[in-house]
């Protein structure tokens, strides 16, 4: 079952620095816009205040000589210059006699001279208000007047006498109009950083991840896979960062899966040669003590019985046939505990000198490493017989023409033998039950000399290994002495 | 007003601004003689300085004499400086001329559209599809050009005479823009519900700056009056005044001048009989003006 799977990190980690770059541009940009609102709302104040005290002082001679013209001309002074785009340029400028109704204004067709202020334009009523609640002594700020407009109220004065009110109108356009060419700006400067910014996220996100995407298929091919199988190639470096570290703890966390899977492997084994063991030699018991009594029956039968031929002969076959029992069970019945002499090199050189003429029969070169010198605290007769197991093993499994080394030495307070051969290769299989009782591989054996050796080996607390390989075939056998190494 | 071309506007204002800076002609025989202070006609140009120093330059090469001009902004104080023998010559309207009869004489006057005559146009702005005559503006704001101009005063002035109305209350309110460009301009911008204009001066704007006079509907034209003359102070040498005559008379004659007269709209000038101004006394009369 495969759950749905989210994005690669290769992916969202360059889509979320992206997103983060944005985020940091916006808020940026926010502020920004926001610090900017309010110097451009103080410059339009004060540019405001500035233009419209200019403006009174200028309309004051042509509304005391009732110019209307010339008043006109003063209001229209300011949209008679080219001004940049976004500049700080009224919508509307009003100007308002005592009695309130417009003067002039910059908008003749929509203000009409002489109309009353508010009348068809319900947005005026609250300057209306404004201006009749109190005579204007100074210059005034309006806002949110009807479509959020600012105002800015001036009044004209001569000699102290108010001849009317000068309005300038600034709609909310000359702010979005500003803030957007502001905004798209800020929008453009966030979209080249993300671009100059995604480029290194991406190295990174892939920097990062790699290793990770590495681990995760390796880490996932466990358990739908044999260990040996898998191959990850994983490549810490040298930077030592928690990436690399992992990569390395991973390698050797497989490492221990491996040899914890092959202890188990071994272990099922021995168990499996252990019950073996254990139900092989009760069976040999059981037969031993009737197998005994049933061989003197025989016995007394030929010695004393006056036996016709018949008989006799019957009784022969049978008293054969109980031997060959007692051979077998007694091959079963593996004495660990067999007394005898230690062991000493004789020992083992004695077993070439056995053994090699059914090496020259074979013709095959037996190659004798005899390192041992000390005599062993090890009981000889086993040592030997395990020995001659193996090397006759050797032997048979070895080409014409083939070899057979021997090796035996003191190692590390262990005795080391290693019988090998250039005998084909012996498949899994067959290893997996090479140990066990009956199976034999050869032609004519009974298939129980590895089952004894393995035995003895392992009464001995010692090891033995098989690895076989396309070149030869190698039996070890670990057997730690005693540790009276005596004489 | 944002049009380059709207700097040529038209003002048939008389205003004479003395134009420095102008090079110095060399004249045979010191010691220099006296300048000819023309308050040439200007059928003038707002900012048209260059024109007027072309102008000049050519007068002076025909004249042989220097030649000086001055710009004030209404008429009344052209008149004034004329009266007071501040200039010599004048170009101003053909009302202030018979205003001022038995103080100035004729000295040339222009030709437009080949003849000597102009009219006096009502309009409104063109948004304003219903007024058919001067009397569907009663009670509303009108834009007059100048209290001493025929077309821009004079004639709106008889003609609510002529509907039996009192003329200082027919309209709402009236005001002066003190040039007939400025009529055009506060029609079009509905500063005023109606003005009166020089034909000629609108007929040139259409020209020029159509946009401007498009926002604009001429609703009727008056008869034909004697045009914008150019005249002269009755105690000026008379070797001055049939000299101008003849430099101006003869403009059209050369390549020069028919450019000059080409900037001006106009065809050229001519000696005409002061009867042409005869209907403007006429109009005078009807509304009592002295």
């Amino acid at each position: 079952m495969i759950a749905s799977r989210s994005p690669s990190l290769r992916v969202k980690i360059p889509l979320r620095v992206s997103l983060l770059v944005i985020i940091v541009g916006c808020v940026i940009t926010a502020s920004l816009l926001y610090r900017a609102f309010g110097v451009f709302r103080e410059d339009l104040l004060v540019s405001s205040a500035n233009l419209g005290r200019i403006l009174a002082r200028s309309l004051v001679t042509p509304m005391l000589h009732d110019d209307v013209w010339k008043a006109y001309e003063v209001i229209n002074t300011p949209f008679g210059i080219d001004t940049k785009q976004g500049a700080l340029q009224a919508d509307l400028v009003l100007v308002i006699s005592r009695n309130g109704r417009v003067y002039v204004s910059t908008q003749p067709s929509d203000y009409p001279m002489l109309s009353e202020i508010g009348a068809g334009q319900p947005e005026l009523n609250d300057l209306r208000r404004r201006i009749e609640q109190a005579p204007l002594t100074d210059q005034q700020l309006l806002e949110g007047l009807g479509f959020n407009e600012l105002m800015v109220l001036t009044p004209i004065i001569s000699d102290g006498v108010l001849l009317g009110t000068l309005v300038m109108g600034y709609s909310r356009d000359i702010f979005s109009q500003r803030f957007l060419g502001f905004a798209w700006q800020a929008a453009l400067t966030t979209l080249l950083i993300v671009i100059i910014v995604l480029a290194p996220a991406v190295y990174l996100a892939r920097r990062f991840t790699d290793p990770l995407v590495k681990l995760s298929n390796c880490m996932s091919m466990i358990g739908s896979r044999e260990l040996d199988e898998i191959e990850c190639a994983l490549d810490p470096s040298p930077r030592n960062d928690e990436l690399d570290q992992l990569q390395r703890q991973f390698r050797l966390m497989l490492a221990e899966l491996r040899d914890k899977q092959q202890l188990e492997q071994q272990m099922v084994v021995t168990e499996r040669l252990a019950a073996i063991g254990r139900f092989t030699a009760g069976i040999a018991h059981e037969i031993n003590n009737p197998l005994g009594g049933l061989l003197t029956a025989t016995n007394t039968l030929l010695r004393h019985g006056q036996l016709n031929p018949m008989a006799e002969k019957t009784v022969r076959l049978i008293e054969r046939g109980l031997k060959q029992i007692r051979d077998t069970v007694g091959t079963l019945l593996v004495e660990a505990k067999h007394k005898s002499h230690p062991m000493s090199r004789q020992d083992i050189d004695d077993i070439q000198a056995l053994l090699q003429p059914e090496a020259q029969r074979r013709r095959v070169a037996l190659n004798w490493d005899n390192r041992v010198e000390a005599c062993l605290a090890l009981p000889s007769t086993l040592v030997r017989q395990v020995l001659i197991n193996l090397v006759l093993n050797a032997i048979a499994a070895a080409p014409e023409e083939g070899w057979v080394d021997c090796r035996s030495e003191i190692e590390h307070e262990t005795l080391l033998i290693e019988v090998s051969n250039s005998g084909e290769q012996i498949s899994d299989e067959v290893i997996a039950h090479l140990f066990e009782p009956f199976m034999s591989h050869q032609d004519g054996g009974r298939g129980l000399g590895l089952w004894v050796t393995y035995q003895i080996v392992t009464g001995l607390n010692g090891t033995i290994e098989v690895d076989s390989g396309p070149v030869d075939t190698r039996f070890t056998i670990i057997l730690p002495l005693p540790l009276m190494a005596a004489a | 007003m944002p049009n380059a071309l709207v700097r040529c506007v038209l003002v048939l204002c008389l205003t004479l601004v003395p134009l420095a800076g102008g090079a110095e002609l060399i004249y045979p025989g010191d010691p220099k003689p006296a300048p000819i202070r023309i308050g040439i006609t200007p059928v003038f140009l707002d900012n048209q300085t260059g024109f007027l120093d072309r102008w000049r330059t050519y007068l002076e090469a025909r004249l042989q004499r220097p030649v000086q001009f001055s710009q004030r902004s209404t008429y009344r104080q052209i008149i004034e400086l004329m009266l007071s023998d501040k200039l010599d010559f004048a170009w101003i309207c053909g009302y202030p001329f018979q205003q001022f009869r038995p103080h100035l004489e004729l000295v040339a006057v222009p030709l437009y559209q080949g003849e000597p005559y102009y009219q006096s146009l009502l309009i409104v702005p063109s948004s304003d599809l219903e007024t058919r005559h001067i009397r569907d503006l009663k009670g509303r704001i009108f834009a007059y050009a100048d209290p001493d101009s025929n077309s821009g005063y004079l004639v709106p002035q008889a003609a609510i005479e002529a509907l039996g109305e009192d003329r200082d209350t027919f309209f709402r309110k009236s005001f002066f823009t003190w040039a007939h460009a400025k009529v055009v301009q506060a029609v079009a911008d509905g500063l005023a519900n109606g003005g009166a204009v020089d034909g000629y001066v609108w007929e040139t704007l259409a020209r020029i700056e159509p946009e401007l006079t498009r926002r604009t509907r001429v609703v009727s034209r008056s008869q034909r009056f004697g045009f914008p003359p150019i005249v002269v102070r009755k105690d000026v040498a008379d070797s001055d005044r049939l000299a101008l005559r003849a430099a101006l008379v003869d403009m059209h004659l050369d390549a020069e001048g028919r450019g000059l007269l080409a900037e001006l709209n106009l065809d050229g000038f001519s000696v005409q009989d002061p009867a042409i101004f005869d209907d403007i006394k006429k109009l005078m009369m009807q509304i009592g003006a002295p």
